[in-house]
């Protein structure tokens, strides 16, 4: 399992995460400020979710190990 | 393939590191970082570094666990001076040699200065995190500051100075220098946006010399006859590729490594980053790239190929670049010439977006502070334009 931290304030809206992983990521939409929608997804979503931490051009997603 | 040393530690070279190893290559790999640091996250440096809002640490990619986890030799403070591609190897400034199998080359850019600038207190280039802390304390220590060159990285250095109270005055020899990244309109409702918020920009200007006295700068000259008194200058006029140690290589060195579309420079040699000007598939043309995450994924494009995936790199281009509230975000790349079709919104104002059309296609789609919108719309670049713009 994971758990997923995101940093607001590093974010830079992007985007990157929710495309690779639109399950568990989403945009505010004034801002478009990341929006975690599921803390600790199911395993089908970590390959994507691990995606989306790579791809982030901020830094803002930090996948912990569980 | 036994042995794979990567060159240079920044974004593209720990990315291409860390791809390999994900990917399976079970070798030795060593990693050969010319600075200090570890590697860590540009973009921030002239942003919130600069202001003080974000440390160090907080834009540093890796943890030192990052590189004894993946069993990578990170020859941190060591700089590589020359290849030898008939011996496949390296020598270091110690010089030491080291043998590879492969080879990937991430070595970046350095600022370019002006011609015949002088070494003066008080006058930076920004590249480096160094570079950020001791311009952020000039930056705490004196009213004003001149800004040369108005692309990306000087307007947000004078958004960023701006911001910290500073007077900020912003000199280019164009009249419209983003034209080029963002397009003839947004570049104009840039400079507007800088006006408004105080910053006198002088476009249209060159530096004819800067004054001195014991060593500090004192003051700025134009062509134009005009003096701008000063202590403190940034010269952000754009990048120069560290190819130096290249140079009797024979690796084909033109605007940086010249690389095939597979980001391949020669056999086992790849490159990747702000310094490969790799073949893009698509348009059929060399390219190379001054962004955040092109460097992320052609890192990974270049690593994998080099373990054989034999994949064409054919991103889809994104930049953004943020001032005072503004965040601009385009995705593809805008075209000389393009019709610009506006999607929603106005001009200059938040929920703005539109895309650039040439020849019938849509090469790039660009927002203002629309971050939301511009993601969905990414999907319109390489498809027809669209027939007429979405009322904003």
């Amino acid at each position: 399992m994971i758990k997923i931290h995101i940093c607001e304030h590093k974010c830079v809206g992007a985007g990157q995460c929710v495309m690779a992983s639109p399950e568990v990521f989403d945009q505010r939409q004034d801002d478009g400020i990341v929006i975690l929608l599921q803390q600790q997804p199911p395993d089908s979503l970590v390959p994507s979710v691990r995606k989306a931490a790579k791809l982030c051009p901020a830094l803002a997603i930090r996948v912990e190990e569980t | 393939m036994n042995r794979i040393v990567v060159v240079g530690a920044s974004l593209a070279g720990l990315t291409a590191a860390e791809t390999l190893r994900e990917e399976g290559f079970d070798g030795e790999l060593i990693l050969i970082n010319g600075e200090t640091h570890i590697g860590y996250d540009r973009p921030p440096l002239s942003k919130k570094i600069l202001s003080g809002a974000m440390n160090a640490t907080e834009v540093t990619l890796k943890p030192a666990e990052f590189f004894t986890a993946n069993c990578i030799n990170h020859r941190i403070g060591m700089r590589a001076t020359a290849l030898d591609l008939t011996a496949r190897s390296i020598a270091l400034a110690t010089g030491e040699i080291l043998a590879f199998d492969g080879l990937l080359i991430a070595t970046g850019l350095r600022p370019r200065p002006l011609l015949r600038q002088p070494v003066l207190r008080g006058l930076h280039m920004l590249r480096t995190l160094d570079d950020a802390a001791a311009l952020r304390a000039d930056m705490l220590d004196t009213p004003a500051i001149v800004i040369v060159g108005a692309g990306f990285l000087g307007l947000e250095v004078a958004a960023t100075a701006r911001q910290m109270g500073l007077d900020v005055t912003l000199v280019d020899p164009m009249e419209l220098p983003m034209a080029k990244q963002v397009g003839r309109e947004l570049a104009a409702a840039v400079l507007h946006k800088h006006r408004q918020q105080g910053v006198e920009v002088r476009c249209g200007s060159s530096v004819r010399s800067f004054e001195e006295s014991k060593g500090q700068v004192t003051g700025v000259s134009l062509e134009d006859g005009a003096q701008l008194p000063t202590k403190l200058v940034v010269v952000a006029i754009g990048s120069l590729t560290n190819t130096e140690w290249l140079q009797a290589s024979g690796l084909p060195l033109d605007n940086g490594v010249v690389c095939d579309s597979f980001c391949r420079a020669a056999p086992g040699v790849y490159a990747a980053g702000d310094v490969a000007n790799w073949l893009h598939p698509r348009l059929g043309v060399q390219m190379r790239f001054e962004h955040r995450m092109h460097a992320t994924e052609q890192a990974m494009a270049a690593a994998r190929n080099m373990l054989g995936a034999g994949l064409a790199f054919d991103p889809l281009p994104y930049f953004w670049t943020d001032f005072y509230d503004t965040r601009i975000q385009v995705f593809g790349r805008i075209p000389a010439e393009y019709e610009m079709t506006v999607l929603s919104g106005h001009l200059g104002e938040s929920g703005f977006t539109a895309a650039f059309c040439q020849g019938g296609i849509v090469e790039a789609v660009a927002g203002w502070n629309a971050a939301r919108d511009i993601r969905k719309i990414s999907t319109l670049v390489g498809n027809p334009a669209p027939k007429e713009a979405v009322a904003g």
